[in-house]
């Protein structure tokens, strides 16, 4: 095992992570990102690490990369122009959607209507007919396909996609229309829904089939484009992709089902904070990951992360399976603004982005903003380390003001009175990924990271009661240190919907043998080596009539030795907890899933030098910020020079490269073996 | 005999200054607490009404029993007026007698639960929470029977009752009323989730006050009230002239031969209040259609589209109620006499936000909305399997169908969609591995949505082939008078239901019938209305016209609506149409603000040739005087 580069693509920044498994000694480095073509900065980014380490790219075995490419293209309708077969009388299946209109009443006045993924003039229907149950009740007929596909291609469609009623149960029409699409449109990519998501309900499995292909061009030209660039640069390590729900594709796996990366950006934090959470001994921990518009939060159990098997991306929700992320429209460029009818005090969800930014990064900025407010209070010090990038501390006490007058407060009220509404909104989000799926949050630490996560995360953790709140190593890069360290992983879903009663354990042992053989295929093909693969089940249970499932993880030998009857009592137990009662209801099995990893990397974070517990070394100067209500002294440090075991008393402020972390008044730092700084009641 | 609240402390909360961070920080985690409620609700339910249509709606009320966060607005108030009994801790009080509680729930179907939350001895909120059931027992399977003349054919009818009492649950009750049932699982689940969202809210409260004090809990929700006060009250100064405007809709028929049914609204700003008056509205019918409409729901609902339609940052909760004056005839269809019956509510509470939308866009057109999907139109279908294999075991569906969101100020209404916040459609792939039906067709109704500069959105055709002989019932409106369009655009097209049998011959079925066999083997064509146009159909772009043409939303047919000629491939006769655009604009008179179609005698005339359908017979009243 050599070196592991982990590159993590954002809007403004590209960050990558150098990883010595040998040694644990890593490098980080920031470089900004070049949306024009990725590769470039990638590329700037690589050259840097590589000299500072002092390798060659050549020397890299693993480029590990989360990237939102796909994401962006659903969201900026950039993907394929895809061609859509359906079956007679569905032609609408897209355009009727679920019929769900968000919102309270009366939301219906100011929703935009949305346009299908696959245009409407590019969707055919085809004869033929499959039933429930799998059989046929209407035959297929060729010429009526060629005809369908050649409206397709006349049409200049870019991917085909073929989602028939019932075919989760039964594939074989699907099947003969690919044959044909392959020989009327050869060359182009088909997708099946039977094949892209075996599970019942029309219009999420051809969403997801649709939104598979939609991506595919655009992920497949990005991944070759890298792919010759990392080349060029000498680089021969194997390419690998962050799946949304934080295990590792390959690039070429990737290619072919970019549906499972839709949400690889978010993941990449999660998977880092485990890593953090491994080498700190904490394994459980909700994630707090505050960037510049949004945050996202996460739960992690027992060092696992939870999953989900929707994938959300703007209005659409695929069914993918990815890590239960919730972002909130709250984040540093949040704007603070006070209605004029409630003359109540707003934050967010509108975001001062990038460009213009806060007022106090002097780029035309002028609306105050959640960093602004950070900055008036002294939260985030006017010169940050190096001096290159000075705040106008100024212009945002000026932009704080126009709310304190509003208000009818003082500034530092005012400014306090923004922080405290942010952080309830990050509140907000993290309940409903712990109390309302019945975790108690005093059970978990809080870890924060991205840009401003380190800032907010004692406060948060007060309101929380989830303690240590922790200020990782390198909280601005953990994404990308999150792409270094997790391991390859694939799924396979399938729809089972039988009652519990009618279904005998030998059943369900073979179906998901079947199911593993394939996904452990499908990593051996991946070059995983056979014998580091591990597999694991899912079964999704409720009681019969129920829409909500909840999902049990299995292995096989558990399964033979406590049967049907084994899983039941553990769905009982989830549904009490969950929810606090259970019934005398037959339980359903709905779905079944097989999962296969690779092997676990065991990678330990390197030790600091240890210290005598006083911090006064990194110590750079005095400061004085606005809390509980006064000023108060602070202490600014240098995280840099910290020492593990070192204890800094609150109010503190510790400053890196890309971050900063607030240590509140009554709350006391600790620096752990590893540099993560672990902040509890004082 | 007002309720008696029993409290073991008695020390009233002390009002004090709550600062604006404070007051948002507590409004904000109370929406949090009301998203939690829906949550846990959707999760736990088992009838699909509630767990794929959503059909349930919660509520947070401070410890007067005035809404804090919610959408339906409070009745606690008028409930503990009403209510004769005590209420103390380890209290839940369960109803769904609409007669009790003066419409907060506006039929039996509807099953509420409401928990007085005690925090140290003292009363400190409620919680609650109702949500339809899709079979309460009755007359008709779904247990709303269309043809009833009396609510004591509509199900089991619960009183103000103690599900929990003083922490006791009351078993006996809850098998008593299960009793009743055809589908006491399902009912038995929803109870459970409505139970359990409820104390799921009222644990998120005792939190807040435990965090904040209870002092300062209690007098933010003052406080948040008063806020919302404040601000309607200077909305309605701004948007609600003193000139009185009024509207007028009609329910097309009762099921029994006989409509429309007119409800009439006038409003009018005076000393400040907005004065909502609903004289002019038909009498009751003797059938189900009746509405008993809360008039502190009414205030909500005003409130939210005032909210909606001028879009201002309001947070909306009880607060506003005394600005708004809302005045219902005794004996009209909107505030029947007990025992009217009410179980087919449905469509005069849909219509009732057309009227709404038509109040308060009249003076200002630029906010107008067309009229759109204002019903939820059902279908049930029951009976014993007979597939082979099946066991002849009883299945029952209770459906709820889509239409066409209207023509809107920002643009095209979308296509088969629901106007009911929540509401998702049963996907047909569920339906067929649980029903004995196949889906054949589930598309877009091709020019069903008013033509317009903003087209209304399409209706839905769902076509059911029943694989086993049974029993349906369709409970539907807006056949006979179709949704309007403003601005210039035109009315949508009507709904329809076409029974198809085996052997090719079609029958046309009322909108509103019970009781009807289907064989194995008969189609069902279920065809939902669209929404209204809006704006001048002649000034939309033809090339959108050419492109709706390809993508099956607009026939070639129906794009002669919008002055507009094309192939079927959508490709636009420039000429033509320019010649078809002059010769509809010289023909045609100043555009209406409001197009409601022919109008109801020429509606009535060509009815039978039109629909397929006797027109309904206009209704008389001998016993009861119209309300004006």
């Amino acid at each position: 095992m050599g070196y592991r580069l982990g590159v993590d693509v954002g809007g403004t920044f590209t960050d990558l992570l150098l990883f010595d498994t040998a040694s644990s000694a890593f490098w980080r480095h920031k470089t900004p990102s070049t949306p024009h073509d990725s590769s470039e900065g990638i590329l700037n980014g690589v050259t840097a690490i590589c000299a500072a380490a002092g390798i060659t790219p050549g020397d890299v075995d693993f480029f590990l990369h989360g990237t939102t490419v796909a994401t962006n293209a659903v969201l900026e309708g950039k993907g394929a122009r895809v061609g859509l077969v359906a079956t007679e009388g569905y032609r609408h299946v897209m355009q009727i959607a679920r019929s769900f209109v968000p919102g309270g009443l009366a939301g219906w006045i100011v929703w935009p209507k949305p346009q299908p993924l696959a245009a409407l003039e590019d969707t055919v229907t085809i004869k033929g007919r499959m039933s429930a149950e799998g059989e046929e009740i209407r035959p297929i007929d060729d010429a009526d396909i060629r005809a369908q596909l050649s409206v397709l291609k006349a049409n200049g469609v870019e991917a085909i996609t073929v989602s028939l009623i019932n075919a989760y149960t039964n594939g074989a029409h699907e099947s003969r229309v690919g044959e044909l699409a392959a020989e009327i449109l050869p060359g182009l990519p088909v997708s099946l829904s039977h094949e892209v998501l075996p599970e019942m309900q029309e219009y999420e499995r051809t969403l997801t089939t649709v939104a598979n292909a939609a991506v595919r061009p655009i992920v497949s030209k990005y991944v070759s484009n890298l792919r010759s660039r990392l080349a060029d640069a000498g680089m021969e390590g194997k390419l690998s992709l962050l799946r949304s729900d934080g295990g590792l594709m390959s690039a070429q796996k990737a290619e072919e089902h970019p549906v499972n990366i839709l949400m690889s950006g978010p993941a990449g934090g999660v998977t880092g904070a485990i890593w953090v959470g491994r080498n700190a001994g904490i394994r459980n921990i909700l994630t707090l990951d505050v960037g510049g518009t949004s945050t996202d939060v996460a739960l992690i159990e027992n060092l696992e992360a939870r999953r989900q098997r929707t994938t959300e991306v703007g209005h659409l929700s695929v069914r993918a399976s990815a890590l239960d992320v919730k972002t909130v429209g709250a984040g540093g460029g949040s704007i603070a603004y006070v209605p004029e009818l409630t003359g109540a005090l707003r934050v967010g969800p509108q975001s001062a982005g990038a460009v213009p930014g806060p007022v106090a990064y002097g780029k035309g900025g002028t609306l105050p903003t959640v960093t602004d407010a950070n900055v008036v209070l002294g939260y985030l010090p006017e010169n940050l380390l190096g001096g290159t990038f000075n705040l106008d501390r100024e212009g945002a006490k000026k932009a704080v003001q126009t709310i304190a007058d509003a208000l009818g407060i003082d500034l530092m009220a005012a400014a306090r009175g923004i922080i405290d509404i942010v952080n309830e909104n990050m509140f907000g989000a993290l309940r409903m990924i712990s109390v309302q799926q019945g975790y108690d949050p005093r059970d978990f630490a809080l870890m924060g990271f991205g840009g401003a996560g380190p800032l907010h995360v004692n406060a948060v953790a007060r309101l929380m009661g989830s303690w240590p709140a922790i200020s990782p190593v390198s909280p601005g890069v953990l994404c990308a240190l999150g792409d270094a360290t997790t391991r390859m992983r694939t799924e396979t879903a399938r729809s089972f919907s039988r009652l519990a009663s009618q279904t005998e354990a030998v059943d369900l042992i073979a179906i998901l043998d079947e199911m593993a053989a394939q996904t452990r295929a499908e990593l051996v093909a991946d070059g995983v080596p056979e014998d580091e693969i591990t597999s694991a089940f899912e079964v999704d249970v409720r009681y019969a009539g129920q829409a909500f499932e909840v999902p049990l993880t299995i292995t096989a030998d558990v399964l033979t030795s406590d049967g049907i009857a084994g899983i039941l009592a553990r769905f009982d137990a989830e549904h009490k907890r969950l929810f606090t009662f259970n019934m005398d209801t037959p339980h359903e099995i709905v779905n079944l899933r097989a999962v296969a990893m690779g092997r676990a990397l065991d990678l330990p974070a390197a030790e600091l030098e240890k210290g005598d517990g006083n911090p006064i070394a990194a110590k750079m100067r005095d400061h004085v910020l606005w809390m509980d209500g006064r000023e108060q002294p602070a202490v600014i440090y240098d995280r840099a020079k910290l020492r593990a075991g070192d204890v800094i008393p609150g109010p503190a402020i510790v400053c890196e490269m890309d971050s900063t972390t607030l240590i509140e008044s009554g709350c006391t730092g600790t620096v752990d073996a590893v540099g993560n700084i672990l902040i509890h009641l004082a | 005999m007002p309720a008696t609240i029993i409290q073991t402390n008695e020390t009233p909360f002390n009002r004090i200054p709550i600062d604006p961070v404070t007051l948002d920080i507590i409004e904000n985690a109370l929406r949090n607490a009301r998203i939690e409620m829906d949550a846990t609700l959707v999760r736990t339910a088992m009838s699909p009404g509630i767990r794929e249509q959503g059909d349930a709606f919660p509520l947070i009320a401070d410890h007067t029993g005035k809404m804090i966060v919610g959408q339906f607005g409070s009745f606690i108030g008028g409930f503990l007026d009403n209510y004769a009994g005590t209420l103390e801790d380890g209290d839940m009080i369960f109803l769904s007698d609409p007669y009790s509680v003066g419409g907060a729930v506006s039929h039996s179907n509807d099953w509420l639960v409401l928990l007085p939350v005690f925090k140290d001895g003292r009363l400190i909120a409620y919680t609650s929470m109702f949500g339809h059931q899709s079979d309460i027992g009755g007359k008709v399977v779904g247990s709303m029977p269309i043809n009833a003349r009396s609510i004591f054919e509509e199900g089991v009818r619960i009183p103000p009752v103690k599900i929990w009492r003083k922490g006791e649950y009351n078993e006996d009750l809850i098998r008593l009323v299960m009793h009743q049932t055809r589908k006491p699982d399902w009912c038995a689940a929803d109870l459970n989730a409505l139970i359990a969202a409820c104390r799921v809210a009222a644990r998120r409260v005792v939190e807040m006050a435990e965090r904040f004090g209870d002092d300062v809990y209690v007098s933010a929700t003052q406080e948040l009230l008063a806020r919302n006060h404040r601000a309607m009250k200077a909305l309605i100064g701004m948007a609600i002239a003193e000139e009185p405007v009024s509207f007028e809709d009609y329910i097309c028929d009762d099921g029994m031969g006989f409509g429309p049914y007119k409800i009439k609204c006038t409003m009018w700003r005076e000393d400040g209040r907005v004065v909502l008056d609903f004289t002019g509205t038909d009498p009751q019918s003797v059938a189900s259609i009746n509405f008993l409409l809360n008039e502190n729901m009414f205030k909500m609902f005003f409130g939210i589209y005032m909210i909606m339609v001028f879009d201002p940052q309001i947070l909306f909760n009880d607060g506003f109620y005394d600005l708004i004056d809302v005045r219902i005839p005794e004996g009209s269809l909107l505030k029947p006499k007990f025992p009217a019956a009410l179980s087919g509510r449905t469509h005069a509470l849909g219509r009732i936000f057309d009227i709404l939308g038509g109040l308060l866009g009249q003076k200002t057109p630029e906010f107008l909305n067309a009229a759109g999907f204002s019903s939820s139109p059902h279908l049930f279908y029951s009976g014993d399997d007979e597939r082979a294999g099946k066991n002849a075991e009883w299945f029952q569906l209770f459906q709820i169908g889509f239409g066409g969101i209207p023509g809107r100020p920002m643009g095209d209404g979308p296509d088969g969609h629901s106007l009911w916040p929540g509401f998702t459609n049963v996907p047909n792939e569920f339906l067929e591995r649980y029903f004995p039906m196949v889906i054949e067709r589930y598309e877009c109704e091709p020019d069903s949505g008013g033509a317009g500069l903003h087209r209304g959105g399409n209706g839905i055709r769902m076509t059911y082939r029943f694989l086993s002989k049974g029993t349906i019932a369709i409970h539907d409106d807006r056949w006979f008078v179709p949704p309007w369009g403003v601005n210039g655009g035109e009315p949508g097209a009507r709904a329809r239901k076409i029974l198809e049998k085996a052997d090719g011959s079609q029958i046309i079925v009322g909108n509103k019938v019970e009781d009807v066999d289907v064989e194995a083997g008969d189609m069902l064509h279920f065809i939902t209305w669209g929404g209204g146009g809006w704006g001048d159909a002649l000034a939309r772009d033809p090339a959108l016209v050419g492109l709706e043409i390809r993508q099956g939303l607009v026939t070639v047919e129906g794009a002669k609506a919008y002055g507009v000629v094309a192939d079927d491939n959508g490709v636009i006769d420039v000429e033509a149409t320019e010649a078809l655009r002059a010769e509809l604009r010289s023909s045609r008179g100043e555009l209406p603000l409001f197009n409601y179609g022919p109008g109801i005698e020429a509606l009535r005339a060509n009815c039978e040739a039109e629909t397929g359908l006797p027109a309904p017979i206009q209704p008389e009243w001998p016993l009861l005087e119209a309300a004006e």
